[in-house]
């Protein structure tokens, strides 16, 4: 049973995830969309009538960390890559929140 | 007829947990630092770096959930909301959908005379966005990620409030809750609770609810109340017009007293939710749970009623008293220490809502100690200083914490109960004053208290006001 991924879809697709796609690589996308999710179909073959949804794959829970400041100054080492900075801070094109 | 609308409200508020470091990273929350001192590869969202969660966050927020009645879910993750954003370093923001820590509780609010609960549908735990700042100079923006990570839990509440008054109570019950726990300091004009507000009109008596928008940057009790208005008035003016509610985020500008349209609908809201894979479930066992209970402090309902019987207080004291946990405690230290608790209560109901109201500070922000309040009103019952000077020595307390005993030696305030002394400056008035002094005699009381006030001034207010008008009296006979 083969997966169908709409134009509109792979188009919605491209604006959230902030991408700019050519014509070839939106049929390209399309394909391997639809490759994974007939891979991911072949989980419903299965009966998981019962089974409690598993939320992590490791058998592990409540790891912590205290409430005690370690961490000093990282201003330089954050700022280390920016491509533009000001006043300590990273510059960007104005956003308004 | 015109048609009666109801206004229908439910409010999401987040809330900055009193944490000394960030949710995920050892990074400390300290307010006010220079931009970007207080990050790491975690709240930054370099690549490799893993998140590990501050125990004191899960504890605060299960406090919060059991104070406001909720069920403590017992297996608990985070899930992952995707958006883009410069605040945002990861381009995710670490939260909770699908299984929050707290669900279905409820708190009690009184309007008037009438109380009502408003349910609480969740709240879960997250980490706050960094905070851009406009550059005016070359119109870009700057972000500092000293904030990106700081705890945060928000409540949900359900669409149980019907007017401004009641979104205000609710807040406020909130906050005084939170602030007893010691959770956050719940301060709307720095940001440390938020509060949104989802509110949509439908015609009275109808069951359905109409479309809702949610309005944003509300940092003040009044913006809210104003908003909240100005949104009721909007929407039944649409509606009237029969035109159509869009359900959008609306951005409120308080100044302008008007609210505009965030996000488009062609922009809907898509944040492809799944479950964090860099952190592991959170278990919450009975014993722990039992364990936050049992250190849950006396809150303001169950204090107040101590305070009317135990203290003998009236009820409007005991509200203002226990609006803030600061506030409350001072004044029991102070009443343990000085015995006197009417004293105190006025203490603090009087001078010191007017000193706080009038350099612009909550009751959070007093420091000044209940040894130095307990002197002074001992100084006051024992008539060493009178009423007056009490007051100028208050403010020095006040601000200073001054010790009243050697203020009070040092500045030489003492009331002055040398008969002799006084005699001699009532004398002197007296005979300065014969207009005054015939107006008295003629009959005229009022008179009397123009030459107390001049005794006063010449006496530089140390003298005992009510020995001025006994002697007053008897010399004018």
């Amino acid at each position: 049973m083969a997966n169908k991924i709409s134009d509109e879809t792979i188009e919605y697709v491209g604006i959230l995830a902030k991408l700019e796609l050519s014509g070839q690589e939106k049929e390209d996308a399309k394909a391997d969309m639809e490759k994974m999710l007939d891979y991911i179909d072949t989980l419903n073959e299965l009966d998981t009538e019962g089974i409690e949804p598993m939320s992590h794959v490791f058998p592990v829970h409540n790891v912590f960390r205290e409430d005690v400041v370690v961490n000093g100054d990282g201003s330089e080492d954050t700022l280390a890559n920016a491509p533009l900075k000001k006043d300590q801070s990273f510059k960007v094109p104005k956003t308004i929140g | 007829m015109a048609k009666q609308y109801e206004t229908v409200i439910g409010l999401e508020v987040h809330v900055e947990l009193a944490t000394k470091t960030k949710i995920f990273c050892s990074c400390s929350t300290e307010f006010g630092g220079a931009p970007n001192t207080h990050t790491c590869p975690v709240c930054t969202g370099m690549p490799g770096s893993l998140p590990v969660l501050n125990k004191q966050v899960v504890e605060y927020a299960m406090a919060i959930g059991l104070a406001t009645n909720c069920d403590i879910t017992k297996v608990c993750k985070f899930d992952r909301k995707n958006y883009f954003y410069p605040d945002n370093p990861q381009n995710y923001q670490i939260s909770q959908l699908y299984l929050p820590i707290a669900r279905n509780g409820y708190v009690e609010i009184e309007v008037g005379d009438t109380k009502k609960k408003v349910r609480i549908h969740e709240m879960h735990m997250e980490e706050d966005a960094g905070k851009l700042i406009h550059d005016e100079w070359d119109d870009t923006s700057l972000v500092d990620y000293n904030r990106s990570g700081v705890p945060l839990v928000e409540i949900v509440s359900e669409p149980d409030m019907r007017s401004a008054d009641e979104v205000i109570a609710y807040l406020e019950k909130l906050r005084t809750i939170i602030q007893y726990l010691g959770a956050s300091d719940c301060k709307l004009q720095e940001g440390s609770m938020r509060a949104d507000v989802n509110l949509s009109v439908r015609e009275a008596g109808t069951k359905e609810f109409g479309t809702r928008t949610e309005m944003k940057n509300l940092n003040s009790f009044k913006a809210i109340a104003r908003a909240i208005e100005g949104e009721h008035e909007r929407q039944i003016e649409l509606i009237e017009a029969g035109k159509m509610v869009v359900q959008e985020t609306r951005r409120w500008d308080d100044n302008k007293e008007s609210s505009h349209a965030m996000r488009s609908k062609e922009d809907a809201q898509d944040y492809r939710y799944f479950p964090e894979p860099d952190l592991v479930p959170i278990v919450i066992s009975d014993e722990w749970i039992d364990k936050i209970r049992s250190r849950q402090p006396e809150f303001r309902d169950e204090k107040l009623e101590r305070y009317k019987k135990e203290f003998d207080i009236p009820q409007y004291d005991a509200e203002i008293i226990t609006e803030s946990k600061q506030m409350a405690d001072i004044f029991e230290k102070t009443t343990a220490l000085c015995g006197k608790s009417k004293k105190v209560s006025n203490w603090l109901m009087v001078e010191t809502m007017r000193l706080l109201k009038e350099k612009g500070m909550e009751p959070e922000d007093i420091s000044f100690s209940p040894e130095n309040l307990a002197k002074l009103i001992q100084l006051t019952e024992a008539g060493t200083i009178n009423s007056s000077v009490a007051k100028e020595v208050f403010e020095q307390i006040f601000d200073k914490d001054v010790d009243p005993d050697q203020y009070v030696e040092e500045h030489g305030l003492k009331t002055v109960n040398d008969e002799g002394a006084l005699e001699a400056v009532l004398e002197k008035i007296i005979a300065e004053n014969p207009q005054a002094v015939a107006d008295y005699r003629g009959g005229k009381e009022k008179a009397l208290g123009a030459l107390v006030g001049q005794t006063m001034k010449a006496m530089k207010g140390k003298a005992n006001p009510g020995m001025v008008n006994q002697k007053l009296k008897e010399m004018l006979k």
